[in-house]
């Protein structure tokens, strides 16, 4: 008899495993930690389990985020304004750990990573229960030092492929990427956009010739009609900006927690 | 030149790299591949020489200042006169190079952010010259400082946009330039205005100001017969800075300093003295020496002089700092302001308060000097887009003194 090793995987891996098993795909919903602040951020993630989230991406909060819209431009400096830091970010997810098994991915510049110190980093993180990190300003050529750090921690470093990407870099992302590939949908930056990047359909085949890792696609996705286009094509699909939007819509008022989850549960169910 | 650096991925030392989203990264890839060939193709870089002389107006002087010397009672001071380049600084060589090279590329579109507005102007003309669209991205604070220069470029047929986030100045400027080219990639070269950011931008704006520090080195030693003991020259990305350092690298007997903004004072927090109170990280695309927090996030800046008002520098400067081949120091806003108008009155030139930085420390490390040394500051730019903000600045502090004359009294 084969001894089921699920519960010492990586939860990332579980997650994509159990996913495939019954043909589901995986909703990823995209916040900024600490906006309106990190109670609510705590709030926020076990609702969003409860909505039918299969994993959760935590954005820590950066001064310079370069790679965004404004939307997550602004959810950052709120979260700044409030204190919010990476160390902070590693002690909410020990908090949501406490009572939610939703496998979390840190999305951070690398600056505050290396402020922190990369060994340090990846011993908190992966500590708190952290199961993997993206770094949007960190490309494979850059990452060897972290994701080895990274690796010992058992926290998975997930690489993004880009329309631009060329079949050399892709085949290089598809081999050092841990857990799901991201594949960003558009040329551009985080944010909502009116339709899905025509060619998307080409260039996940493009990378599914290159790997059988999960491939999860984000940016510009924010709409349920948009979700169910992408998840026809990819093993997850990430939103962002959209609920970002709804956050800073609703602020600290009553309700925020349940209408951002009701709007989590209606992307999950365009999934499949 | 055996200078090996770079390294193949862009390091100097553990310095540099390429920090960007993975957008930019075969572009980046496409544009090292570019600028190598052009480097070596004898046809662009017989362009380039045409227009640096016949456009830009190269070589530039190096200029003797003699009451200058007098003053200091000591070494002889020369004046690389960059700020007789048309456009008014060095910026002009960078942009030739860079404009020519995303004409070569196919490029339709230039982006680029400016601080100061030098940088952005000479982007502007070079875009008129080859005719490119034009987008140059500029804080609003920046734009406040700087409005002759704001005027320039939208005469020049350049899209001025402001920004508004963060600080309002060059470090929020590169952040939007830098989200333009990651959507825009396919027609639009950045060109990127200092020693800084993802390889191959250090080593490309380098090369392109490298022309100062060989125009000065051959013109030092037909004026003197010998090298200068001392080069100087004001830091803010770094690009004019290690343009003059450059060639002078192997030599070992030149010393070599750059002097950076010190706005309020180290211990007032309100500057931009990385090498002073900055740390190694990553910004723009680069890791060197960055003014930040605890926690890593990059910090706001202060400097009377937009073109110095950055929290990060070139990574090659990091790297020179670290071997101790080049020197680091900083002078306050007063201490330029006092530079700025001690050429004016000595030598009928109005430096820009970029390198009245320079002017300043000079009167700091003369004495150091043997008497008959010879210490080269690179002028990097005329001062005429400074004028308004000096005359604001004198007058608040005249009526300062008016102040407490009349309570002393």
């Amino acid at each position: 008899m084969i001894p089921d090793i699920g519960h010492l995987m990586n939860r990332i891996d579980r997650c994509f495993r159990d996913l495939r098993a019954v043909r589901g795909k995986a909703l990823i919903p995209f916040i900024t930690a600490g906006d309106p602040d990190l109670p609510t951020t705590r709030e926020l993630a076990w609702a969003f389990g409860e909505a039918g989230a299969d994993l959760l991406e935590l954005g820590v909060p950066f001064s310079d985020p370069l790679a965004d819209g404004t939307t997550i431009q602004r959810a950052s400096q709120r979260a700044l304004e409030n204190g919010v830091t990476l160390k902070g970010v590693i002690g909410l997810v020990e908090q949501i750990r406490a009572r939610s098994p939703i496998p979390i991915v840190l999305m951070s510049y690398i600056n505050p990573i290396l402020r922190m110190g990369a060994h340090e980093f990846a011993t908190r993180a992966g500590n708190a229960g952290v199961d993997g990190i993206i770094v949007p300003d960190l490309p494979p050529e850059e990452a060897q030092q972290l994701q080895g750090h990274c690796t010992a921690a058992q926290v998975h470093t997930i690489f993004l492929a880009a329309p631009t990407s060329t079949e050399g870099r892709l085949r290089r992302i598809a081999e050092v990427s841990q857990g799901y590939i991201y594949y960003v949908a558009l040329k551009g930056v985080t944010g909502a956009r009116e339709s899905v990047q025509f060619g998307l359909e080409a260039s996940l085949a493009r990378l599914r010739r290159l790997t059988d890792k999960p491939i999860a696609v984000g940016f510009g996705i924010s709409t349920a009609a948009q979700v169910s286009q992408v998840a026809a094509l990819a093993d997850g699909v990430i939103v962002g900006s959209a609920i970002v939007d709804r956050i800073e819509q609703r602020g600290r008022g009553p309700g925020l927690v349940e209408d951002v989850a009701a709007f989590v549960r209606a992307l999950k169910q365009a999934t499949g | 030149m055996s200078w090996p650096l770079p390294d193949r991925e862009g390091h100097f030392g553990r310095y540099g790299g390429r920090y960007v989203p993975e957008t930019l990264m075969a572009p980046l890839e496409d544009l090292e591949r570019a600028y190598r060939e052009a480097e070596q193709d004898p046809a662009f870089q017989a362009e380039l020489t045409y227009y640096l002389e016949r456009y830009a107006g190269r070589p530039t002087p190096l200029y003797f200042a003699r009451r200058l010397t007098e003053k200091f009672g000591g070494p002889k001071v020369y004046l690389k006169r960059e700020d007789l380049c048309h456009t008014g600084a060095h910026k002009i060589n960078n942009t030739l190079g860079q404009v020519l090279l995303a004409r070569r590329m196919g490029k339709t579109r230039v982006i680029a952010e400016t601080g100061a507005g030098q940088h952005g102007v000479a982007t502007a003309t070079a875009a008129a010259l080859f005719g490119l669209e034009c987008r140059v991205y500029m804080g609003t604070e920046d734009m406040r400082r700087q409005a002759l220069n704001v005027f320039r470029m939208r005469l020049l047929g350049a899209e001025v946009t402001p920004v508004e986030a963060g600080s309002r100045t060059l470090k929020d400027a590169i952040n939007e330039a830098m989200r333009d080219w990651v959507t825009n990639v396919d027609r639009t070269h950045y060109v990127l205005g200092s020693a800084l950011g993802a390889h191959p931008f250090p080593l490309m704006v380098r090369n392109f100001q490298s022309v100062i520090g060989r125009e000065a080195r051959a013109q030092i030693l037909e004026a003197e017969g010998r090298l200068p003991d001392v080069l100087l020259a004001c830091v803010g990305g770094g690009s004019n800075a290690i343009g003059l350092f450059h060639p002078f690298i192997e030599d070992a007997g030149v010393r070599m300093i750059g002097v950076e903004a010190g706005g309020l004072g180290i211990e007032s927090g309100k500057h931009a003295a990385r090498f002073a109170a900055g740390e190694p990280g990553v910004l723009h695309g680069t890791l060197s020496y960055v003014l930040q927090d605890g926690d890593g996030q990059i910090q706001t800046t202060h400097s009377v002089s937009a073109g110095l008002d950055y929290p990060g520098v070139g990574p090659e400067h990091t790297y020179l700092m670290e071997i101790g081949r080049a020197a680091y120091v900083w002078v306050t806003d007063e201490e330029a302001l006092q530079g700025f108008r001690l050429l004016a009155a000595l030598e009928g030139i109005i430096p820009a308060l970029e390198c009245a930085h320079a002017i300043a420390y000079a009167s700091r490390v003369a004495s150091e000097i043997a008497r008959d040394g010879i210490l080269l500051i690179n002028l990097s730019g005329r001062g005429d887009k400074d004028v308004d903000l000096v005359s604001q600045i004198l007058s608040e502090a005249a009526q300062q003194e008016g102040i407490r004359a009349s309570a002393r009294g």
